[in-house]
């Protein structure tokens, strides 16, 4: 693929990333931060690629901790999204004294 | 057998994946925009991940060698013994600091790619094609890594949330600047030099990450992790451009632009600029002189749970403002409970959520969320403020700055202009404080010198508790 073509790439998806996620509600903004701070994580395909071509102790060692936080970067990201997302969703409301029993600690 | 192989890691397959990939992240992204489709559309983007990482295993060569899979192993299991404990065990209020720490580490790995990637080309042929975008991800990288960890400091309250102030800060932050974008001219140009990479480029650009999150004051943060979470994007997708890699380069470039969206919006919600915020400005130059001179404002009046009960169960419509407050006291689940025991009073019982209240946006609707707080009850800035007229009420629940009757009439204020919740328009206001202290932003509050104000002081999670229970015991 030639120059033109990523930057073409680059390009499109620059729009498309406006278009989606200009309608998202205020309210969901903490969600839509966390999931596309996951989505970042996709840098972890770099370490891979690298890492056959890679030479002595240094640059495996650097790639081992590139391929770990991005790593940390997708599991985490997706894993705290889906958890703050879950208590968006569910209900229709319990009848009272249904969630009663659910006590949370404190700190 | 063998043409399935060669059918598996042909390139025009592996493209097909990263082509569904990102149509995933992309379709799972717009399954955000509702609260009843994001739980799917993470679950979504989640998916075009591991296919994502799939593909790249296939790709020719990239598993040869004795110790290449041994050694992705190890980082991978890494990753996921650190990050999985991390997400399942973090509190809720405790959020913002994580997200500011993976996308740190996101940042780093883009940072130590493109180093390895400049290695690699050490010495030899290194096209502008691939060296432009990778000094790019090597600066950007790098400045994200170090301010996420500097972010995740200052709310984990490792370093003080407060502004560091430094001699000169913005002429060395510009020389910084300079060096990292002089260092990278110098290497595209042809010279070869490893100490200049390290030095002129990851170092420089770890200094600037350093400085420029430093003196910002801990109501920016936000906006500021927003900012690096798009700069993360930005960089990825660079590495992306260097390494040809279609599926990177639009999830980084998605992410790129969201982040910018974001953190305009959050700007915005503040009447403030993102220039004006990286440059750090309110939040320091202010918290001195509002300590000070201030006292003349009249008398703060306070009082009892008891006092408080009554006003809210013989109100009509009752408006809760939260704010960070009750996210660091934990409070949110004793305000559901608040909120159910007026209920049962024939109170009608609204929140009131500021865009930016807490330390990030929605913060509080996770919150409230987390304690059951049914969603139609939230309401936003706009939708609420002509409602506190008719309200009786107001119940301020550690929420300081976002309510400011100083941001609307007193033009010398440092928040003049940003948009509050206008609950000094209510029937009667009671505000649930630890102290008089300031809030984050370190600007005094008018609000609590009001004859119509009364302050409930102690922690928010044992004062919305004592409501209750004399709401309960009327």
């Amino acid at each position: 693929m030639s120059v033109i073509t990523d930057i073409a790439i680059l390009v499109l998806a620059a729009f498309v990333g406006f278009e989606v996620i200009s309608k998202v509600p205020n309210t969901l903004h903490t969600p839509l931060m966390s999931g596309t701070n996951a989505i970042h994580g996709i840098v972890l395909l770099g370490g891979l690629l690298l890492m056959h071509e890679a030479h002595g102790v240094l640059e495996h060692g650097l790639l081992v901790i590139a391929i770990a936080f991005g790593t940390i970067n997708i599991v985490g990201g997706f894993l705290v999204t889906d958890r703050m997302l879950g208590m968006f969703k569910r209900k229709p409301d319990l009848p009272s004294g249904g969630d009663a029993g659910k006590e949370i600690e404190g700190p | 057998m063998i043409l399935g192989t060669i059918f598996l890691q042909s390139s025009n397959f592996i493209d097909a994946c990263y082509i569904v990939a990102f149509s995933l992240f992309i379709y799972g992204m717009s399954g955000l925009t509702g609260p009843r489709t994001a739980v799917r559309g993470n679950k979504i983007a989640a998916v075009g991940m591991a296919i994502a990482i799939i593909a790249t295993l296939l790709t020719p060569h990239v598993l040869s060698g004795s110790s290449t899979p041994w050694l992705m192993a190890l980082g991978i299991v890494i990753g996921v013994a650190v990050g999985v404990p991390a997400a399942r065990n973090v509190r809720m209020t405790a959020i913002p600091q994580m997200v500011a720490l993976f996308n740190g580490v996101g940042g780093g790995a883009v940072a130590i790619i493109a180093w390895i990637e400049y290695r690699h080309h050490f010495g030899g042929t290194f096209e502008l094609r691939i060296e432009i975008p990778s000094l790019f991800a090597a600066i950007v990288g790098s400045v994200s890594f170090w301010g996420s960890n500097i972010a995740f400091g200052k709310l984990q309250e490792i370093l003080p949330g407060r502004p560091i102030k430094l001699p000169g800060q913005s002429f060395v932050n510009g020389v910084l600047f300079t060096i990292c974008v002089a260092s990278a001219v110098v290497l595209a140009a042809g010279t070869h030099s490893q100490a200049l990479f390290i030095l002129g480029i990851l170092l420089a650009a770890a200094l600037l990450g350093n400085m420029v999150v430093l003196p910002i004051g801990g109501a920016d943060m936000p906006v500021v992790i927003s900012l690096l979470n798009a700069f993360t994007g930005l960089s990825a997708a660079a590495t992306g451009v260097a390494l040809n890699n279609t599926a990177l380069i639009v999830a980084g470039m998605i992410v790129g632009a969201s982040g910018t969206i974001l953190t305009n919006l959050m700007a915005k919600a503040m009447n403030r600029s993102v220039p004006a915020i990286v440059a750090g400005g309110f939040g320091g130059a202010i918290a001195a002189p509002a300590g000070g001179g201030d006292e003349d404002r009249g008398p703060v009046r306070s009082t009892s749970a008891q006092d408080v009960a009554i006003q809210l169960s013989y109100a009509r419509q009752v408006v809760i403002a939260p704010g960070y407050g009750m996210a660091v006291a934990q409070a949110q689940h004793a305000v559901r409970e608040l909120e159910k025991a007026l209920e049962k009073k024939g109170v009608t019982v609204k929140f009131a959520i500021h865009p930016v209240a807490g330390r990030m946006p929605g913060h509080m609707n996770v919150l409230l969320a987390e304690a059951d707080v049914p969603y139609d009850l939230l309401r936003e800035m706009d939708e609420i403020n002509p409602e506190f007229p008719r309200t009786d009420v107001t119940l301020v629940i550690g929420a300081n700055d976002v309510t400011n009757p100083a941001a609307k009439n007193e033009p010398g204020s440092p928040i003049y202009g940003m948009p509050i919740l206008e609950v000094n328009e209510s029937g009667a206001v009671i505000v649930l404080k630890r102290s008089m202290a300031s809030g984050f932003a370190g600007i005094d509050n008018p609000l609590f010198y009001d004859p119509k104000t009364a302050m409930l002081f102690g922690d928010a999670k044992q004062s919305v508790s004592d409501i209750t229970s004399e709401v309960q015991a009327l």
